[in-house]
């Protein structure tokens, strides 16, 4: 079941409609949320002053100070008729009912005047707030079971992915297996065929990384023409989590590698059966079998119990839910790295086996559909991350990319992993084009849209479909909106 | 099974071995001794496919049978005509891949992009049909794979259809791919540059 492929201009324009359509049910909730940075105050039906004070705007940008006072306005309007239906919307969780993820509580009026939750309540596993609504969104493919989500970046802090937020692709639903009776099988090309159970893999030393995983479809939608309308829309298929588990060279010293073996097959157990091809080398070198993800057991939906990270590569190499590992001498050319996930260029050839992910940033606030509250002070910021290694710099752009400014970049800067960077900014309140661009410790320089297509080409609205890694422009107008724009 | 002594014993002698190397195929630098050996039944019923037909499972199917198959398990989401649904279209194509119009896009289908026969079989193997993979037979899934390959005028006559004979299938982008040439060399860009 393919949605990433381009079978006919009708099928092409139907799947970018879709994704297009999937944002714009986001926005339309999220312009209506006091909590997102999408909030739109024209949405908000005439707002009474509170006691005096004149309504206020809320900056999307500057929300964390403003949002105390906003909800006590809404608190105050909420029992008034003049409030109605705008203000239902604006927060869920004066209805009770509370966003993913999260658990209704009254919110007092004075929490210092009444004790709060009482401790276990919850359970003994903690929810979010439930004034935090942020979350993925899905493609509207005609079946959920094949489908992807996308990670708001624009909400994320640091460069951790909240395990609940961390985008997934999923090519046959989400598995749901009992680590109990789990097993991997390694085979092929090895001295000792061999089973493991979950708690055989986890009595092996272990390692932990920070990385992230980027499907090597993220922006595809940006190839000819600005499409999707917000960083989650056109960046959110990457993310970044600790994993923790065994090395891939442990377990295949385990079962003895025969000489001449150079490919290894993973596949998952889920109902896709999904299968790469790795080359040994690879897997020998930084490969491993994840059970851990950022401090807990890996979420179903990367995975669980067991999933493969190899670092750097495009996400789909990430085999989820693994059961099986076979050893051969060629690659097995499976559907996944021949019809799919191969890169068609103009001259009917097509890349194949183009498994690293090339560096890339990407300006996340401000960015498209947020609105800066008149000129002053902002800060830009971003993520930058390369398959190749560490981020070594990011430049920032304000006009374009005529001139470019060296960003600050916030340690550690681990390699093969989001790197967050920052750039103080004061806006003039005239038009500008952000822009970012990152260069990693191998000296790749990341490309404008332009230089990127002049190499591989525009043959079809959708390119070449993957590894879209560009420069992304974010225009600010007048008024202080930000949108998706090709400047280059 | 090791003693503790044993094992540390091991893990040290061979620690030394590691930081030699950064890894050794086959040098056996350590051995826990966890798991257990995997015999041929427990590996029986996982299938996986090289082009040259290695690992392919026994069975065998014909073109008739696969249109019954077609008809009855995959038309629904493929079309009748293999033109496509919520599944791929499978069919046509050829000459549509070198094209250098932003506008009109290339028709990637089994026909047109898939290079192994093999490859088919596999995938329908493990994962068609769709809201009940792994249904089908080895017989079925060779009939299958041959009615599709026989509808792409790729396969003919009433030859059975084996992991031998998918092997020798000469599918038209056979030669259509090429390796990864990256990275590509970018340097910082001096043009103008302007809204598109």
């Amino acid at each position: 079941m393919s949605i990433l492929d381009p079978n006919s201009d009708a099928k092409n324009k139907l799947k970018i409609a879709s994704l297009v359509e999937a944002e714009e049910a986001f926005l339309a909730k999220a312009r209506t949320n006091a909590n997102s940075v999408y909030f739109s105050q024209h949405h908000i039906e005439p707002v009474k002053p509170v006691k005096g004070e004149p309504a206020r705007s809320v900056d999307p940008l500057q929300r964390p100070q403003n949002r105390r006072h906003f909800l006590a306005s809404v608190a105050v309007l909420a029992s008034s008729s003049v409030a109605g239906r705008a203000i239902a919307q604006t927060t869920p969780s004066l209805e009770g009912k509370a966003p993913p993820g999260a658990v209704w509580r009254s919110v007092p009026e004075d929490a210092t005047k009444i004790p709060g939750t009482a401790i276990g309540e919850d359970g003994g596993y903690g929810t979010r707030s439930q004034f935090e609504t942020e979350v993925r969104w899905r493609f509207g493919t005609k079946t959920p079971l094949s489908s992807w989500s996308m990670t708001p970046l624009e909400h994320g802090v640091g460069i951790i992915t909240p395990s609940g937020l961390h985008f997934e692709r999923d090519h046959g639903g989400i598995a749901t297996i009992d680590p109990a009776t789990h097993k991997v099988f390694v085979h092929g090309m090895v001295k000792q065929p061999k089973k493991f159970s979950m708690l055989d893999v986890k009595r092996f030393p272990s390692i932990s990384r920070i990385l992230f995983i980027e499907c090597s479809g993220n922006g595809l939608t940006e190839w000819s023409k600005p499409t999707l309308k917000t960083v989650q829309g056109t960046h959110g298929l990457v993310s970044t989590s600790e994993w923790t588990g065994v090395p891939l060279s442990t377990i295949l010293n385990e079962v003895g590698v025969k000489s001449g073996a150079k490919w290894l097959l993973v596949e998952g157990g889920d109902a896709a059966v999904m299968t790469r091809s790795i080359p040994i080398d690879k897997a020998m070198k930084d490969c491993f079998l994840a059970y851990g993800q950022n401090g807990e057991a890996i979420r179903p939906e990367q995975g669980y119990p067991l999933r493969l990270i190899a670092p750097g590569y495009e996400g789909n190499t990430h085999i989820k839910w693994v059961r099986r590992i076979e050893l051969s001498d060629k690659p097995f050319m499976t559907r996944e790295e021949t019809s799919k996930y191969t890169d068609l260029l103009p001259s009917g050839k097509a890349v194949q086996f183009s498994l690293i992910m090339d560096a890339k940033s990407v300006i996340t606030r401000p960015s498209g559909e947020m609105t800066l509250s008149g000129p002053g002070f902002y800060e830009i910021t971003g993520l930058a991350w390369s398959g190749r290694g560490r981020i070594k710099r990011v430049d920032v752009s304000t006009d374009g990319g005529r001139t470019w400014k060296p960003a600050d970049l916030q340690g550690p800067i681990l390699p093969i992993c989001q790197t967050r960077f920052r750039f103080p900014w004061v806006w003039d309140g005239k038009e500008a084009i952000l822009q970012s661009r990152c260069v990693d410790e191998t000296g790749y320089v990341q490309p404008t849209l332009g230089q990127l297509i002049e190499v591989r080409g525009l043959n079809g609205p959708i390119g070449s479909i993957y590894h879209l890694n560009a420069i992304q422009s974010w225009k600010v107008d007048t008024e202080g909106r930000v949108s998706n724009v090709h400047y280059y | 099974m090791f003693t503790t002594t044993k094992l540390f014993l091991q893990v040290t002698a061979c620690g030394a071995l590691f930081a030699l190397n950064t890894y050794a195929v086959g040098a056996d630098p350590v051995r826990y001794g966890f798991g257990e050996p995997a015999s041929a039944h427990d590996l029986q019923d996982f299938v996986s496919s090289l082009p040259d037909g290695r690992d392919l499972p026994s069975g065998s199917g014909t073109i008739s049978r696969g249109k019954q198959v077609y008809d009855e398990k995959c038309a629904s989401c493929h079309g009748q005509k293999m033109e496509g649904g919520v599944g791929d279209r499978l069919l046509g194509g050829r000459g549509t891949l070198v094209n250098d119009d932003p506008k009109k896009a290339p028709v990637k289908t089994v026909e047109s992009y898939w290079p192994y026969a093999t490859t088919l079989f596999d995938y329908i193997k493990r994962a068609m049909p769709f809201y009940t993979p792994g249904s089908l037979t080895n017989d079925e899934v060779y009939s299958v794979t041959g009615y599709i390959l026989s509808e792409a005028n790729i396969l003919k006559g009433d030859e059975p259809i084996t992991a031998e004979s998918l092997a020798r299938v000469a599918m038209p982008n056979r030669d259509g791919f090429i390796l990864d040439h990256r990275p590509d060399h970018f340097k910082p860009a001096d043009k103008h540059p302007r809204l598109r």
